[in-house]
Order: structure tokens, then C-alpha cells, then sequence
């Protein structure tokens, strides 16, 4: 076990998309106690130093792994398909016409329930996305394909956001 | 079960080893300081048996001074020189404070934050919040007739980089080794948690004389982990008095004429807010210059008057409940925290909105620093180990400035601590050899609307393409809440650094140089000061050592373990001398030598938290 080992090794899980959460969670906690720097003060410099690099890597690795969207994008990487959100914007034309929709949807919304009902609507999507990069992950491994999931769920994340903002915008918190 | 496990002072391993380190409140209206004693977090009282300490300071001349109750006392007579409320001065420019008018001093901007013109000159606000410190340091060696280790200080959840290097300053300025600085609501918690030995999900609401802050907390077995915070730091109890005292203006068409008149009248009108805590009724009577006022208030003027007060705080609380994703029902308790929690109507609006009774039986006042006490006894060493640990968060994003005035954020709030990412950039033009790095915290999306914390440049990248370059920001945040930020081109090695420091907090010459000025104490009470510390730290270096050698041993060669022993046997015989340095530096080249070591022995902890769980699954 290093700092360079991977996100899985590191909290001792099977390298798969589906995980426990709970499980994850009471990992962590664990990890963090052993490398947390309060659980080192007084014993030098260098180990102050080495128990913070350790602390900033278990965070890091918790972060991703708790995600599902960052833990499906880092494992695609690691099975070779790279998400590159930059460069690689295909997306099948269905999901390009449905995301337009939800556009215009949004832009229209001026209701709680008309905004609801669009949240309701994407989240399913979501849900159903996230289900094929479950599949394309753990069941017939299919890097490419759960790549694409990924990339299409960024977007619905963002979509999400612009949901959230709009609803600020209509009813201030 | 027990949350906490505390050893008494004749328990611990060696009685000798046992360190004095104490939790400080610095608050907007008052400060405490505490320490646990017999197993038990305490607030230490002055010579008269009053544990709160107004965080007032009367500037006299000369470098004279009054404290606390007395500078409260003489605030009407001199109010210029009478400096309240400090801590909403911390780490802030004239820009940021809206209300620097109405306040009874006057104030200009200094290098990095404003400054308080007094009689002496102009004094900054963490020279001031130093004082108090220091007031409270002086307090605690007192009371245990004996050095302190160190402190743990608190600040608001809520407060941002440039507010939390202030009071770092501030403390060592006052001769304090900050232990670490912790969030006010999660140090409340610690206190709440270790008398309650609670589990679960717990939101803290702190309304405080100056800041607010709501921290969501999930408790379980000693670990205190911080989903999400949220607050206002320029929002407390003081606002509520403002306020009651012009509309007792309105009400009557009187002004205030002098510093010492809204001093007066700011005075009575925080004085009728705590009746009403009480009462249904009360008279705001006030002396002004131009003779008596007198008002009639009742509960109910007092609530629509200061209502929009509260409808922020219980935006503040969705906002954080949103980002924790939980409903009001999922929380198991409210824990009420700061003197202005005491008001009828704060209780009732927040109880209603988590739909539960608040708990309010801590006291108020006391509860953050209690909660200070214990961290800081459990960083000092004296707490038995693996029972208590903190994982807290960022309260504002951190971003960069990039193209047309916009944030990049690279850290999201809400990160536990330590934190570190990395967001890589490129150049703009063809052959640009310099980048303008501009560090920004907070949630919007325009620079011009989140908080400048830092300007610094890369400089000398070798010329190339536009968006060729490949420069990767690095920001890291420790334990404290306090960001450094590296910038390395990726082809050509150039780097940059910035502690957040220099541009917002003071430099260490500049602390070196008002220690000098300020506290400076006999040369020899500093020398005898440095090798009491030096010794103590040798000695917690040794322990540290061989209790590491105890459990680890084996991962040692026969070489390796000759060259600790002798390291550590050349320490022993400096602490036992009279040469500060050369403990220094014995403890430094055992720091070195055990470096490996100690590596090993962090590699076997991680395997070992792993394995440790799968035998509890079989």
C-alpha cells in the first residue's frame, strides 16, 4: 500500500461500480483516524508531513469513490475508455433531442410543480443511466459504453444544477 | 456508550508528560477560556469569579490598558478608544463593512485589513484580539501556576481564509502555539456530544454577538464529522440591538449626537433585548447628551422589528440541509449555541422548523469553549488515544479568476479537511511567459462578487504555443482551514507558492516585530520560556518515540534500531542541559532518523483499520 495505489486497493473494496455505501463510509472514518495529522502531533515534522499527504490521498479517494458519477468516470478510465469530457462530446441524437426538450421545459417552467415534474423526469433518466453504467461496468463489461453513460449524466448533473438555480431564481430560499 | 475517554492527570502515562493546553472562545461581544481539569472541561474564572470576559479593550496611552468589564464600564465615557466587537474587524477592509460608520471609533484602512485610529495610533484589529488573547493566556498560567503548552482557538464555521489567518496572528502575537484553530458549532458539538454521548445526526445553530454559523454533524464513536456548514459572518446578536436601538430613535425622533451617545443607547437596547428574554414588557431607558429617552417596548415590537434577522438565519439553515441532503425529521437534535440563542423567538422559529424541541441545556455561552477544552487536551497529549476526532470541512468554495471576470472553482465546500486538488490551465497567447494567478473564495460566479484572497504570478514559462503550456494549480487546505496554493508548469518544472499569508494576514517578520514591541517580556523569562518548551518538546518526542517503538519494533532492522537509540540517547543528554538550540536540534535529527520508521508504521495502521474490519465482518 502506497500513496499511488489505487482508490479501491487503498480502502480494501473489490474494483467495481456497485459498493456499499455504509460500508465505504465506516472505511473511511477508519482510514482517517489511522492518517489524520491530530492523531500525529508531537511526533516530528516528517511524520506530521506524512501523515498529511496520506490524509489529503484518503479524502481524495473517498470523494471519488462515494460519487457514483466520479467513481463510473474513474473506473472507465482505469478499463480504458477515458471520459475526456473536453474533447469527446458524442452523444447518440435521442439524448441531443431529449435534452433540448428539457431545455425548453425549463426555460418555460414558472410554477413549483412545473418545476418538480421536470426534476421528477430528469432524475428517472438519471436513474436509468446510472443503471446502464452499473451493467456496462459489473455485468457484461463494456468500457466504451459505460463511457458514453458517463458523458450523458455529466450533462444531466449540470442540468440538475440550472434546475436548482432556476428554482432559487423563482422562490428565494 | 462513552463517547469520550479522558484519563485523570494522575493516570496518564507519566504524570510529568502532562501538558497544560487550553480552548479559547474569542467572541464578537465575549471571550472564555477553558481547560479540563479532573477529567472534566472547565471555564477558568478570573480573580473575581467571572468566566466570561468582555471582549472590550480600552486603549488609555502610553500602553496602558483596561480589559474586559472594566473597558465595558469606561466605553461611554471613552468611546473612541474603547474597542468593541473586534472580531468583526478581523481580516476585513473598509469595503466590506458597511456599518463602519455607526461604530464609535473610528477606523481607516491598514496594510491588509483596516485599523482602529486610537490614541496610542492606529492599532490593528489582530493586535487588539491579541491583547484579549493574551489577557486569557495570562489567566490560565495562573490558574495552573505553570506555562501553557498550547491552545486551541475557535472561529466561526463560517469564516473565510483571510478571518482565519487573523486570528492564527492574533494568537501567536499573544504568545499562544496554536494547536489548531476549529470551528465554533463543531466545538459546541464536542462539548454536547461528550456529556450526552450522542449518535446520530446533529445540526448546531450558533448565533453568536457578531457571526452565525449552522453546522449539520454525524456523531459515532468519538469521530465528529461535519456534513455541511453554512453562515454569515457579519450576522449576530449585535444586529438585534442595532436595531432595537433605532427604532427607539424612530419611535421618540430623537439622534444620537457622539460615539458616546450610540455607545449609551446601543448599551440600553441590548440591555431591554436580555429582559425580554424574560418578560413580555420592558422600558428602554437611556442617558443622551440631550437628556433622558424612554420607550416602551414589548416582545411582540421587538420580534416583527428584528424578524428579518431570524428569516436569514433559517435561510442559512435550508441552504446547509439542502447541501447535507437530509429533511428537518432525519436530524435527532437541535443543540442551541451563543448568548443570543436565549431570545423566546430564535428557539421557537427553529424548533418549529426541525419540527422537534431545540436542546438548550448547555450553557449558551460556555459550550464552545468547553468544547475547545477537550480538542485541545486530546492534541496536547493527555487524552487517552483513538477516542475523539474531528473531520471538518471548507465553508466556501475556493476558486481561481479565469477569462471575462469568472470563478473556476477548484475546492467545493463543504470538503472535509485536509483537502488538496489540482485544476490544470494553459496559456492565452502565443509565447505568454507569465500567468496572473488570482485567488477568490465564496459561491458566485463573478469574481467581482467572491472574496480576493491572494494575487501572485508564474513567471518564466518557456515560450510556447497559446494553450500549450500545461500549468497545474495545486490547492491544499489543512487541518486549520488555511490554504496554500502552488502553481508548477508541467513541461518546463517553473514553480510558484503563495501561502495565502503575506497579501491579507501579516508576514512572520511582521508578528516578529510586534512580539518584539508589544509583549516583549525580560530577556531572560524569553530564554527561560524557550527552553521549558524546548525540553518539552524533546520529552514528547522520546515518548512519541518509544511508544512507537513498542508497537512497531519489528519493522526494524538490527541498523536502523542502533541509529534511533543512538539519536534518541544524544536527546536525552541535551534535555537534561541547559542549550535550547541544541534540544532543537537533537529533536530535529530524531524527526529525521525515525522518518523512515514512521512511514512503515503509518502503511501497517492502514492495512491493519482494513484487515481489522474484514475479521469483525467473518
Amino acid at each position: 500500500m502506497n500513496l499511488a495505489s489505487d482508490d479501491f486497493s487503498l480502502f480494501g473494496l473489490p474494483e467495481r461500480y456497485r459498493l456499499d455505501r455504509a460500508e465505504l463510509d465506516a472505511r473511511w472514518k477508519r482510514l482517517a483516524a489511522q492518517v489524520h495529522p491530530d492523531r500525529h502531533i508531537g511526533q516530528g515534522a516528517a511524520t506530521q508531513a506524512q501523515s498529511m499527504q496520506w490524509a489529503l490521498r484518503v479524502n481524495e479517494a473517498y470523494r471519488r469513490l462515494r460519487d457514483p458519477l466520479r467513481r463510473a468516470a474513474y473506473l472507465c478510465d482505469r478499463r480504458g475508455a477515458p471520459i475526456e469530457a473536453e474533447s469527446n462530446t458524442h452523444m447518440c441524437t435521442a439524448f441531443l433531442m431529449e435534452q433540448m426538450q428539457w431545455r425548453e421545459a425549463l426555460d418555460d417552467a414558472d410554477s413549483a410543480d412545473g418545476i418538480d415534474r421536470l426534476h421528477t423526469e430528469v432524475q428517472t433518466r438519471q436513474k436509468g443511466l446510472f443503471e446502464t453504467v452499473a451493467r456496462a461496468l459489473d455485468d457484461t463489461p463494456d468500457a466504451a459504453r459505460a463511457a458514453e453513460a458517463v458523458r450523458s449524466l455529466m450533462f444531466v448533473a449540470r442540468f440538475l444544477q440550472d434546475i436548482e438555480r432556476r428554482r432559487d431564481a423563482l422562490f428565494p430560499l | 456508550m462513552a463517547l469520550l475517554q479522558i484519563s485523570e492527570p494522575g493516570q496518564s502515562p507519566d504524570p510529568h508528560q502532562r501538558r497544560i493546553a487550553v480552548g479559547i472562545d474569542l467572541g464578537t461581544t465575549h471571550s472564555l477560556v477553558a481547560a479540563v481539569r479532573h477529567g472534566l472541561p472547565e471555564c477558568l474564572p478570573d480573580d473575581g469569579g467571572r468566566v466570561i470576559l468582555p471582549s472590550v479593550v480600552r486603549v488609555m496611552g502610553e500602553g496602558r490598558r483596561q480589559y474586559g468589564a472594566e473597558a465595558l464600564a469606561a466605553a461611554a465615557e471613552d468611546p473612541s478608544n474603547t474597542i468593541a466587537s473586534v472580531k468583526r474587524l478581523m481580516g476585513r477592509r473598509l469595503a466590506d463593512l458597511p456599518n463602519a460608520a455607526s461604530l464609535p471609533y473610528t477606523l481607516e484602512d491598514g496594510p491588509g485589513m483596516v485599523t482602529v485610529l486610537t490614541r496610542e495610533g492606529p492599532k490593528s484589529p489582530v493586535e487588539i484580539s491579541a491583547e484579549i488573547l493574551a489577557v486569557l493566556r495570562q489567566r490560565a498560567e495562573d490558574t495552573f501556576d505553570d506555562l501553557l503548552y498550547g491552545a486551541v482557538i475557535t472561529v466561526p464555521a463560517y469564516f473565510d481564509d483571510a478571518q482565519r489567518q487573523a486570528t492564527k496572528d492574533a494568537a501567536e502575537l499573544a504568545g499562544l502555539k496554536v494547536l489548531r484553530l476549529i470551528n465554533e458549532p463543531t466545538a459546541a458539538a464536542i462539548a454536547y456530544g461528550l456529556d450526552h454521548g450522542s449518535e446520530g445526526l446533529y445540526a448546531v445553530y450558533d448565533l453568536g454577538g457578531g457571526t452565525f454559523d449552522v453546522s449539520v454533524l454525524r456523531l459515532s464513536k468519538g469521530v465528529f464529522e461535519v456534513v455541511a456548514t453554512g453562515g454569515d459572518a457579519a450576522l449576530g446578536g449585535d444586529d438585534f440591538d442595532r436595531l432595537l436601538a433605532d427604532w427607539a430613535l424612530g419611535q421618540t425622533g430623537r439622534a444620537t449626537r457622539s460615539a458616546a451617545d450610540r455607545q449609551r443607547l446601543h448599551a440600553a437596547a441590548r440591555r431591554a433585548k436580555e429582559r425580554l428574554s424574560d418578560l413580555t414588557q420592558t422600558e428602554l431607558r437611556c442617558e443622551l447628551d440631550d437628556g433622558p429617552l424612554s420607550v416602551t417596548v414589548t416582545r411582540d415590537n421587538f420580534e416583527q422589528l428584528t424578524k428579518p434577522l431570524l428569516d436569514r438565519t433559517v435561510s442559512v439553515v435550508r441552504r446547509v440541509m439542502r447541501d447535507a441532503q437530509l429533511q428537518p425529521d432525519e436530524v435527532q437534535g437541535v443543540v442551541m449555541v451563543g448568548g443570543a440563542t436565549r431570545m423566546p423567538a430564535v428557539r421557537q422559529r427553529v424548533g418549529q422548523w426541525f419540527g422537534q424541541p431545540v436542546l438548550t441545556n448547555l450553557n449558551p455561552d460556555e459550550v464552545v469553549a468547553l468544547g475547545a477544552a477537550v480538542q485541545a487536551n486530546a492534541l496536547a497529549g493527555n487524552a487517552q488515544d483513538g477516542e475523539l476526532l474531528l473531520l471538518d470541512v471548507i465553508p466556501l468554495s475556493l476558486g481561481l479568476e479565469t477569462m471575462g471576470g469568472l470563478v473556476e472553482r477548484i475546492v467545493e465546500r463543504n470538503a472535509t479537511l485536509p483537502v488538496a486538488k489540482a485544476q490544470d490551465f494553459t496559456t492565452f497567447k502565443d509565447g505568454q511567459t507569465a500567468l496572473a494567478l488570482h485567488v477568490v473564495q465564496g459561491e458566485r460566479e463573478l469574481v467581482s462578487e467572491c472574496r480576493s484572497l491572494a494575487r501572485f504570478e508564474l513567471r518564466g514559462i518557456p515560450p510556447m504555443a497559446a494553450g500549450a503550456a500545461r500549468i497545474r494549480v495545486t490547492f491544499q487546505i489543512d487541518a486549520d482551514g488555511l490554504l496554500s496554493v502552488q502553481a508548477r508548469e508541467q513541461s518546463s518544472g517553473v514553480e510558484a507558492a503563495v501561502s495565502v499569508k503575506p497579501s491579507y494576514g501579516l508576514n512572520d517578520e511582521q508578528v516578529a516585530t510586534m512580539l518584539r514591541d508589544g509583549f516583549a517580556s525580560a530577556q531572560s523569562d524569553m530564554d527561560a520560556r524557550k527552553l521549558r518548551e524546548a525540553r518539552l518538546e524533546g520529552d514528547r518526542m522520546l515518548a512519541a518515540t518509544e511508544t512507537a517503538l513498542r508497537a512497531d519494533a519489528d519493522l526494524l532492522q538490527p541498523r536502523e534500531r542502533e541509529g534511533i537509540d543512538g539519536l534518541m540517547h544524544a536527546l536525552r543528554e541535551h534535555i537534561t542541559g541547559a542549550d535550547a538550540d541544541a534540544i532543537d536540534a537533537a529533536v530535529k535529527a530524531l524527526a529525521r532518523g525515525t522518518e523512515a520508521f514512521a512511514g512503515a508504521r503509518m502503511n501497517r495502521s492502514i492495512q491493519q483499520a482494513l484487515t481489522g474490519r474484514s475479521v469483525e465482518q467473518l
